[in-house]
């Protein structure tokens, strides 16, 4: 049972973080490095505005630059066949999916949150500040994972299901984001604390509303 | 094949049916350890639906199915990374099915191949990389989805060989094949009989 976590944690790992011709996780930190750039250019250099706002563009940089992947966490192997022959197996859609849920945090949570440093930087965001979004992301980044697995499993197989996988995630990314970027204005732990408990909620699902909708598309 | 349990297959008056059109109804089979049996047919009979019904991956509509001992299933689709080269993507199945053998590989001319991604594989190419991850599973019971699809006449005679080994040996076929396949003792159910 390891042993296959392992094998299968470790090819999602090649896919996702490495990359083939998705870019691996090159891709979302640029673009979030990048938003991070432009937000600056676009307001202003008014320090103190960029300060008071940088934490919430870091955010809305997240959550986008986590949806970038979610044409290729699911559909592909659908359509290869792997998710029939795991399952001739005996290896459930649930626990691939569980371990997608981890491969694809771990191809862009912590990149994100390294890349969070120089945004933070250019953003002119002060340490109490970036403490806050660093604790933040590492509480709310695994939900959008979750999330972002789950919505690519729904909509495998659909026509436009890249477009659509981005609309859906936004709204349900929501809460995370509420709590994750209010915590900012408080400085309080009850956002973080909340931002957590989102997150958790979202992992919870994942596994169960991502195996029923890969199997579902089989029709 | 070391399980003591011996390969069965039993279909007891199944029906299926694919949106609102039924395919085929009052379909009846059993295969005991080492027969085979051609599911056989025109296209979109519902032969592929039959295989996917056994193996487990779609619903019946009506009856039931029930096999003895793991189920190995050969379709279009290799399974196989197509950004990987052949023997990285070939090594991830060989993990989960604990298989060590690199003899399959020699018999069915990919040596050489190992270093190619799977996407410049030929349609050939590619189901005899099906056919060697099928035989590193040791699945007792063999689906299998059109297996002379693409393949020369030599790799054709070499699928019809490996199946008649896995027969022999005790292990159970179900071939859907539109096209004849050479197979010792093979029963053959004809498909379109039990077109509803």
């Amino acid at each position: 049972m390891m042993g296959r976590v392992t094998t299968l944690l470790r090819r999602d790992l090649a896919r996702l973080l490495l990359g083939g011709k998705g870019g691996g996780a090159l891709l979302p930190v640029l673009f979030f490095l990048s938003v991070a750039m432009l937000y600056p250019f676009a307001v202003g250099p008014d320090a103190p505005l960029l300060a008071r706002t940088g934490g919430g563009v870091i955010w809305v940089a997240a959550l986008l630059a986590a949806i970038l992947p979610l044409d290729r966490l699911v559909e592909p192997d659908i359509e290869l066949g792997l998710f029939d022959q795991w399952a001739l197996r005996g290896i459930s859609e649930e626990l691939v999916i569980a371990v997608r849920v981890l491969a694809h945090w771990l191809s862009f949570g912590p990149p994100l949150m390294l890349a969070a440093l120089p945004a933070a930087a250019l953003l002119g965001l002060d340490g109490a500040t970036l403490r806050i979004v660093e604790i933040g992301l590492l509480a709310g980044t695994p939900g959008l994972a979750a999330l972002g697995v789950t919505v690519a499993a729904l909509t495998a197989g659909l026509r436009g299901g890249a477009a659509l996988s981005g609309l859906l995630v936004i709204p349900m990314a929501v809460p995370v984001l509420i709590f994750g970027a209010g915590s900012l204005g408080t400085g309080g732990t009850s956002g973080l604390a909340l931002t957590a408990a989102a997150s958790l909620v979202l992992i919870a699902i994942a596994p169960f509303a991502g195996g029923a909708a890969v199997r579902a598309s089989r029709g | 094949m070391q399980e003591a349990e011996p390969a069965r297959v039993t279909v007891t008056d199944l029906a299926c049916r694919r949106g609102d059109r039924m395919l085929f109804a009052r379909l009846s089979l059993a295969l005991g350890a080492g027969e085979a049996v051609q599911v056989a047919g025109h296209n979109g009979i519902g032969k592929s639906s039959l295989l996917r019904i056994v193996a487990g991956l779609a619903p019946a509509y009506a009856g039931s199915v029930s096999v003895e001992g793991a189920i190995g299933l050969l379709d279009e689709r290799p399974a196989l990374d197509p950004a990987l080269p052949l023997g990285k993507a070939l090594a991830f199945w060989a993990l989960l099915d604990g298989d060590a053998g690199t003899d399959h590989l020699r018999r069915l001319g990919l040596a050489a191949l190992l270093d190619v991604p799977v996407r410049y594989l030929s349609t050939g190419q590619k189901k005899r990389a099906a056919l060697a991850r099928l035989l590193g599973q040791k699945a007792q019971v063999w689906l299998l989805d059109e297996p002379l699809n693409g393949l020369d006449s030599h790799a054709a005679e070499l699928t019809e060989a490996i199946v008649a080994e896995h027969c022999a040996s005790g292990g159970i076929a179900v071939i859907a094949s539109h096209q004849p396949f050479r197979l010792a003792g093979m029963r053959v159910l004809p498909l379109p009989e039990y077109a509803a």
